[in-house]
Order: C-alpha cells, then structure tokens, then sequence
C-alpha cells in the first residue's frame, strides 16, 4: 500500500472533451460495452448455461421415447413433430434467466453505479437483453445437435432452417423484456423465477408443442390459436419442415413487436423509479 | 450552453462544489432526511457523521442522483441534481455500500468497462484501468475475478470504480466500515492523496476519528436533521476534545501518575475512569510525548498510554443529550407519532 501515498493518475482530458461532444450512438455503444459483461459473466459461470442445454435434451429424451410411440406411432414420426416445439419451449423458459440475474445484479449494488455514470439510463437493461442473445444461440445448438444425434432431420434447404433459429432467437430476445420488467416489480430472484415459469408452462403446454392442436377440446383450442408459442413453433416447423407456414411468421413478428411495445417501456419505467 | 455559462457564473461567485438547501426524502412512513443543508467549498472534505439511519445515505444518494429529493435541492458544481443530472454524473465519483462493482467479472474488466462507458475509448479504458490498479496496489490480482478479493482489496477496487473518470467531486459512503485499523489508515491516505490533487469529497462515517482525520469541516446528522456543523476543532470544543488515557503497571504509582497528567494536560484534575484507568482531557498532541517523558523521567513504568477522541455515542449524548444507540427506537416512536 506504500504506493498509495504517491502522486494518482492525472485527470483524463478525453472525459471533459465527451462531456461536451458526446459521441454519436451513445445508448448502441454503451448497450454493447454492457452486453459484453453478460458475455464475460456467462463464460465465467457456465454452470447457468444448464437450462438452456440440460433442459433440452431431457425433454426430447423423456418425450420422444415414452410418449413418441403413443402420440405418434414411431417415436422417429414424433421427434420430427416434437423438435421445433421443445426449441420454442426451451428458448422461451431460457428467456427467464435474464429477470432472474437482473433482480441479484440490482440487490449487489452495481446498478446504483451504473445509474451514477453519465450514460443514457436504459444502456444497462438493454445491454443485458442483448447478452443473453448468446444463451439462445446456445439453447438452438444444443437443441438441433441432440436432435440430430437423435435422428432428427430439416426437410427444407438450410436457409429457411438458418431463418427459424434467428426467428426463435428474435422470440426469445422481444419475449425476455416480460422478465426484466417482472425483474423490476418483484423482491427476489426466486419470485422472478416462480412468476415467470407460471407465465410460460402453460403457454408451451396449451399449444401445439407436443401434440397437434386440432386434438384438444375446443375450448381450450380457441386459446392455442392465439397463443404465440403455437404461432412460434408452426413457423419453425414450416421452416424446419416444409409444413404449410400460413400466416404464422407474421404473427410471431406480430407478437415480438407487441412484447416489445408493451414491456421494454414499461420495464425502463420500472429501471428509472427503482429505488 | 446556458448551464455552461452559469458554471462559469457560479465559479466567480462562490466556489461551494456541493451544496444542497432544505433536502427532504420520506420512504413510506420513514422520514430519512427532514431539511438538510449541506455545504462543500471546492477542494475540501466535509465529513457527514452520523449514526445508522441517520440519512446519511439518502442524502449520498440524492446528491449523488441516485435519488430525488421530496422537497429541497441541490447542486454539484451548479448543476441541478435532478434537472442536471445528466451533467451532474460526469463530475462524480460515487464509491459506498451501494456502489459497487461486477463481482463475477475481474479488477481489470471492471474498470475498464467503466472506462468504456465512460468514453475513455478502448486504448483509453485500457490505460487507465492499468494506472488506477498500480496506484491501488491491485495489479498482482488484477485477471482474478472481484469476488476473490479480500475486504480491503474489494474497497480499493470500488474506489479504483469510482475514479475511473477521474471525478472532480467523490462520495464516500462509509469507506472504512469494517476495514481493520491499518486498511483503515491507508483509504485515509488515499482520500488526502485525493484531496491534494484537487478533488473535493463527501464522506460519511459513524467515527469522530475518521471525520477529525480527514475532514476540514463535519456535517452531524441526527434523525435526518442537521445537528451540528462545525470545524474538527469546534465540534471537539464543544463535545470535548482528546483525553489522554493511562494504565500504570503498578497501582501504587496511580498517585504520582495523576499529578503529572493534571500537568501536562489542560490543567483539568485526572479522572479514575475505570478501574486503574486514569484519563485527562488533553488540548494538544504534544501531551502524548511530553507524558512520555515525564513518567520516563519520573521513572513510572505504564501497560497503556493512548489518546482518546470521544466516541460516536459521546458526541450525541453531548449534541442531543441522548445516545446515538438510543437513536433508532426514539426515530420509530416519532415516525409512528
């Protein structure tokens, strides 16, 4: 500590020159400085990469082999049926982990340092968004590479299959600003995990994840028609399959628009009166 | 450019860095702070003393734009807290229980995020990281992850944090709470260093000592209200100054021993506080070492020879005439009242 009595470093003059000129693209420079700590911080602890790769192929296992030869007849016919599902259900219950971390970050203290940094207040939330970019590429890899262990094969060209990962990567990107939101309402961590999984079971389940809709009672059918993991999982099936895409693609977009126009204001709003 | 030209006004006029009139901040039924003015001539530390829950914190973190007064306001540097605040976080250096830094990430990835969001540019960041760890004698442990780091590491790194945009006004949240006497004179050194060089500070602290050691003038806060403010040397006149304490290793000698302290200290008569414990209060420092000599002359030999500031708990039992203990169940019948 002898150190500590000598002269400390001079004042950077490249700080009084930006607090006069800021430079452009502030909020897409200081999202990405952010995005890159998530990065940092989900290399450091793989161990919370286990929902996005563990969960996956449990659930194609545990689905394909028991209950592939009663749904569908061959458990081969049932993992082609099931694998674009179980993608959407994976990368939808991964999306919760970002409220999760952000309601621990906020409890330790360093959101209160980034609130004292003259950058624009939403860069921290939106960093954070975009980091977790990576878990769902991760979620769609692990997802496929299983599946084609498994026997699983895309029917169409690999441009349209490209086109339903970036769409179930987009889903899961606009759908992940429910949790930052929930993150900003809820006291702690394990209330964020408990709401959300409330929110999503049952959107993957009354759907057409694991069975075709036009099973179910119609009751429950006029709720799996507007569901939009059901819109999610037609699309990727289409994409992934040649299955007819109707309009499904538009009314995933659709959804991915709305979730974004609903919660990513009213998650800032939260961000901003956040004590 | 009109709040450029009022700086410059506002420089001209009064070179008060912080200042702050008439801050109030209610949570719920807690009412932390109930009209605190503060003010900080540039290139000075006020040390803001006070017990826990005193709104020593709320007013950091108002200050700090943190937080939004209910009523009052106040300016770093001129500009407004709330309606500046943007302008404001450029010139500040928050480091306390609050502010603190990435834990997964290491010392020098943390600051040298800070540097990028504070458009040092990557080379900038770079260097900068690199000076602050040295100075902050961090470099050896610089790629292990912040969680890793021991107490006093974690308190030199959030301080590293806090500078990274070499701030012209830093606020210390308690700096030393917890840190052993010898990390605690060493942030001491830091924050003088600091001082030297032209910053001005806030800090807050629950120790007399810690204010008188570093302070140029102390803000006592009591219930969210202002009790006192004053120099080091006017609180201790008020409160008491320094007592000088002595154990003797033979109790016979604690006759002898209380003439010579009657002598060298402010002339009061010396005072048997416990149990073969004598104490006088003392008016300077040079009592210390003139005692020293006089027992060394007199041939007394003692176990404990120390000077003493009076603790929290004894300045606002002479403030208020009631201990800063006793603080926390008065506050809750007031607020229910």
């Amino acid at each position: 500590m002898s150190t500590l009595v000598g002269t400390p470093p001079t004042t950077n003059p490249a700080l009084s020159t930006a607090a006069v000129n800021p430079r452009p693209f502030r909020l897409v420079r200081h999202s990405l400085a952010l995005a890159k700590r998530s990065l940092i911080k989900t290399w450091r602890t793989p161990e919370a990469l286990i929902d996005v790769t563990l969960q996956p192929v449990l659930f194609l296992i545990i689905f394909v082999y028991i209950f592939g030869g009663a749904v569908a007849g061959s458990t081969h016919d049932y993992l082609q049926f099931l694998l674009p599902g179980i993608l959407a259900q994976t990368i939808a219950t991964g999306a919760i982990a970002i409220g999760v971390n952000l309601n621990t970050d906020i409890a330790k203290g360093i959101f209160d340092r980034f609130r004292s940094l003259p950058i624009p207040r939403s860069a921290p939330l939106v960093g954070a968004v975009l980091g977790d970019v990576v878990r769902y590429v991760i979620v769609t890899v692990s997802t496929l590479a299983i599946g084609y262990l498994m026997g699983f094969r895309i029917d169409t060209d690999p441009f349209r299959a490209i086109a339903g990962c970036l769409l179930a990567v987009l889903f899961a990107l606009c759908l992940s600003w429910l949790p930052v939101y929930v993150s900003m309402k809820v006291r702690t961590p394990g209330a964020v995990q408990g709401l959300m999984f409330a929110l999503i079971m049952p959107l993957s389940f009354a759907s057409n994840v694991f069975v075709g809709a036009d099973t179910l009672p119609g009751w429950m059918q006029a709720f799996v028609d507007v569901n939009p993991m059901t819109h999610l999982v037609a699309s990727v099936r289409g994409l992934f399959l040649g299955t007819p895409l109707d309009s499904h693609v538009w009314w995933t977009l659709a959804w991915c628009a709305g979730f974004v126009a609903v919660f990513m204001p009213l998650a800032l709003r939260a961000y901003r009166k956040k004590i | 450019m009109v709040s450029g030209d009022r700086r410059t006004l506002w420089d001209m006029t009064t070179d008060l860095v912080i200042e702050a009139e008439g801050l109030v901040k209610t949570f719920g039924k807690t009412r932390a702070l109930q009209g605190v003015d503060l003010a900080v001539p540039r290139g000075t530390v006020l040390g803001v003393l006070g017990p826990n829950g005193a709104g020593k914190t709320t007013a950091v973190r108002i200050l700090s734009t943190l937080l939004t007064p209910d009523a009052g306001s106040a300016r770093i540097g001129g500009f407004d807290v709330v309606r500046d605040a943007e302008r404001v976080r450029q010139s500040i250096g928050l480091t306390g229980q609050y502010a603190s830094v990435d834990e997964d990430l290491t010392g020098r990835q943390n600051l040298e995020l800070f540097g990028t969001l504070l458009e040092l540019g990557r080379a900038g960041a770079r260097r900068r990281a690199a000076e602050l760890l040295d100075w902050f004698d961090l470099t050896d442990a610089a790629n292990r992850q912040a969680k890793t780091y021991s107490g006093g590491m974690r308190r030199r790194l959030d301080l590293a944090a806090s500078l990274v945009g070499s701030p012209d006004v830093i606020f210390l949240d308690e700096p030393t709470t917890g840190l052993d006497p010898a990390k605690r004179e060493d942030m001491w050194d830091v924050v003088r260093t600091l001082v030297t060089n032209g910053s001005t500070v806030l800090l807050t602290t629950q120790y007399l000592e810690e204010a008188d050691a570093l302070a140029d003038a102390i803000t006592v806060i009591d219930h969210g209200r202002v009790i006192a403010h004053d120099t080091p040397e006017g609180l201790k006149r008020v409160v008491g100054g320094q007592t000088l304490e002595v154990r003797p290793s033979d109790l016979a000698d604690l006759p002898r021993i209380a003439t010579i302290l009657s002598e060298v200290g402010s002339g009061a008569q010396a005072d048997e506080i416990r149990k073969g414990v004598l104490a006088v209060p003392v008016t300077d420092d040079t009592a210390l070492t003139e005692s020293v000599a006089r027992f060394a002359a007199a041939g007394i030999s003692v176990t404990e020879l120390s000077l003493h500031l009076p603790s929290l708990d004894e300045v606002f039992f002479t403030l208020t005439g009631r201990t800063a203990s006793e603080d926390d169940t008065t506050s809750r019948v007031e607020v229910a009242a």
